[in-house]
């Protein structure tokens, strides 16, 4: 019985190079009480820093993993169970733990891998992830690909099947963007769901993404079955154009640096790792064009081109408004445009919120799609 | 981003996507089709290390066996350059560029000063650099610094495949005169390489490793020594900064003197000759401009100001290690 009461906590995988994590701080003590949602540890991948949290409560009971020290990922790393576990029943648990072993093999033949779709708006990748009916697709925004959502899409596909894809002119998809607008990404989204034959969706969208959203909303109502606006665009004409023409503009690591650190609250989460992926983006043939032509679609004189509230009202799908409260890119009063939205601002998280309080939008992600 | 190929692979991919987009884009030396007096396969070789391998199956005669004659061919691709042709000219081993001295020092690199910017040279030349592969005193030496000393050369040194590939797209794509210089050793070393074609920019070296103490510049095959060392150093909590220079000319002093800057210590890691190298150039440049950022001496590691040893065993211990690397970050750390 009790051993029903006895949750491991292990090194995480994040995305699909994860293959190991730096343990690099405690967040909490032994015997400290935990909450589900509480932060347990930090953990520093070569791609990103980021807290674990606990799924369920309980006290923590044994710290195994030791600070500054790497993991493979699934590795016991600590123990949550109730106060009257016994210890010699931790201990046990402790020692017949197991990594879960034929990863790799398991990974290639079945686990989520990138694949590409030829669809009408040109070869677009995606991940798949999980199997249910319920499908989520995942919409990045303004020069992000689908690693923007690396600490949300395995959690939401424990409930769902969830989709994440490259916009044209992002990731690893075509760089020719047929229509550099809000509009003309929509329906590449849409030529995306024809192909892959997503019939209907749970969209989630992240800042030019969101607008994205809410344009295949009017578009398409009846195959939107919800939209999560994540700092989104298309909720008021502001946007923050340094950082727009600094993305664009940078070419070198000291350059793209700090423009990168508007998009968090905390700046320290900018690593060498992703100033570098990014540079290997903008690096890649048709990018500079790309990013051009939509910076001067999306926003144009510096405003945003689609104001999308109105139609988002108007459509009747359901909506959630999250956004972290130091937003640099697009300011979080935006929020207030969507009537009838369900909207919640977080506070200590900048643009990526999804990435800095993974746990809390995850939750509130799950809630809307009913998972 | 998956797909890991080897720096050889990346090369010709650069060539095969460059001569696909650029009709103007042509490859000449000697032995990159088939070989003299090979047996009628004219496809069999594709260069001594296999680099230009397939390529005259897609594009025939733009790719041309030269006869052994490097100031010839040389002259011809600077020539054709000059005209408006974009050649890539495979100079086998840098040891042998001497010959073709004046039509690079002369002409290629003079071109668009003397003719007050109106020409451009819009050549490179391939070559290999490099010991450890037991090749001896004529094909072993890495002779950077006799170009980096030419106004109006680029000078271009990959470390790895991904560099290697958007680093000769780029060199490619310039319209200066490029020496692009491969180390024999690192061939075979595979890393991620996208399949789309890219250009890394000049000029911006590239930090393969940050830390808070010491600084360590180099480029090559120095690189992987470098990591090696640091590796080692960071079980005695001693963290490197490792800056990869990646083009010697122009060369990114923003990088080095701001991690210099930070960590206030600097080893220099040349596996040229220790005299008027690149280890010797950065040390001088730091000591001027940041000179009072400096919490220690500089420590430069190079190869002894000797030929290149062909006794395996002697040519081991010229080259800069790992250990001798390391040997000096603690000498910085003693002060």
């Amino acid at each position: 019985m009790s051993e029903k009461r006895i949750i491991p906590i292990v090194m995480p995988k994040w995305g699909l190079s994860m293959a190991e994590g730096k343990l690099a701080s405690w967040l909490m003590k032994d015997g400290d009480s935990v909450k589900a949602g509480d932060q347990l540890l930090e953990v520093e991948t070569d791609k990103i820093a980021g807290a674990v949290e606990a799924n369920e409560g309980g006290i923590l009971r044994r710290r195994i993993g030791q600070e500054d020290t790497i993991y493979p990922i699934k590795t016991l790393i600590g123990v949550v169970a109730d106060a009257d576990v016994p210890d010699a029943d931790i201990d046990a648990f402790v020692g017949s733990y197991v990594v879960p072993v034929a990863e790799e093999g398991e990974e290639e033949a079945a686990g989520p891998r990138y694949e590409f779709a030829d669809t009408a708006a040109g070869r677009l990748r995606y991940t798949k992830r999980g199997s249910d009916d319920n499908t989520v697709l995942l919409i990045h925004g303004f020069g992000g690909d689908l690693d923007n959502w690396l600490f949300n899409a395995d959690a939401l596909a424990e409930g769902a099947t969830v989709y994440a894809l490259d916009l044209p002119g992002h990731g690893q998809s075509t760089k020719k963007v047929d229509e550099p607008t809000v509009a003309g990404l929509a329906k590449a989204v849409l030529s995306f769901m024809d192909t892959v034959k997503i019939d209907k969706a749970h969209l989630v969208g992240h800042s030019m993404g969101g607008a994205v959203a809410i344009e295949v909303a009017r578009l398409a109502k009846p195959r939107v079955k919800s939209v999560t606006l994540i700092s989104s665009a298309g909720l008021g004409p502001d946007i923050n154009m340094d950082y727009i023409d600094g993305f664009v503009a940078s070419a070198s690591r000291r350059d793209l640096k700090p423009v990168l650190e508007n998009l968090f609250a905390d700046s320290g989460l900018v690593s060498r790792q992703m100033v570098d992926d990014l540079l290997k983006y903008k690096r890649l043939d048709g990018v500079g064009d790309a990013l051009t032509a939509l910076k001067n679609g999306v926003f144009a004189g510096g405003r945003q081109a689609a104001l999308l509230a109105d139609a988002l009202a108007a459509s009747g799908v359901p909506a959630l408004v999250v956004w972290g409260a130091e937003d640099k890119i697009v300011p979080a009063a935006h929020a207030t445009a969507a009537k009838g939205a369900k909207v919640e601002i977080i506070e200590g998280a900048g643009h990526m919120v999804q990435m800095e309080q993974a746990g809390r939008v995850n939750g509130l992600i799950k809630v809307m799609i009913g998972g | 981003m998956a797909r890991k190929i080897s720096m050889r692979q990346a090369l010709n991919e650069a060539l095969d996507q460059e001569m696909a987009r650029d009709p103007t884009v042509f490859v000449m030396g000697e032995d990159i089709v088939g070989g003299m007096g090979g047996d009628g396969e004219k496809d069999a070789w594709g260069g001594v290390l296999g680099v230009t391998k397939g390529l005259y199956a897609k594009y025939g005669d733009r790719l041309l066996d030269t006869p052994l004659s490097e100031s010839a061919y040389i002259g011809a691709a600077v020539g054709a350059a000059a005209c408006g042709m974009r050649p890539v000219a495979e100079l086998m081993f840098i040891d042998f560029m001497g010959v073709c001295f004046d039509e690079i020092f002369n002409q290629a690199a003079k071109f668009k000063y003397m003719f007050g910017g109106k020409a451009e040279t819009p050549v490179v030349i391939r070559t290999m650099i490099g010991g450890g592969f037991r090749a001896a005193a004529q094909h072993s030496q890495v002779l950077t610094p006799l170009f980096t000393h030419i106004p109006g050369l680029k000078v271009v040194v990959p470390s790895n495949a991904y560099d290697a590939k958007g680093l000769l797209i780029q060199s490619i794509r310039d319209n200066d005169p490029v020496i692009f210089c491969e180390h024999k050793n690192l061939y075979g070393l595979e890393t991620d390489v996208p399949q789309e074609s890219y250009a890394i920019p000049f000029g911006e070296a590239n930090v393969v490793r940050e830390g808070k103490h010491v600084t360590i510049v180099t480029y090559g095959m120095m690189v992987h020594r470098a990591l090696d060392a640091a590796a080692a150093l960071a079980k005695d909590k001693v963290e490197c900064e490792v800056i990869d220079l990646r083009t010697l000319s122009p060369i990114d002093w923003d990088t080095v003197l701001e991690s210099v800057e930070n960590t206030g210590r600097l080893v220099c890691v040349d596996e040229a000759h220790p005299r008027c190298s690149i280890a010797s150039d950065v040390s001088a440049k730091v000591s001027q401009e940041i000179f009072k950022a400096l919490k220690a001496g500089i420590q430069m590691v190079t190869s002894p100001h000797t030929p290149v040893p062909f006794s395996p065993s002697l040519e081991d211990i010229y080259l800069p290690s790992a250990d001798k690397i390391a040997t000096a970050v603690r000498k910085t750390m003693a002060n």
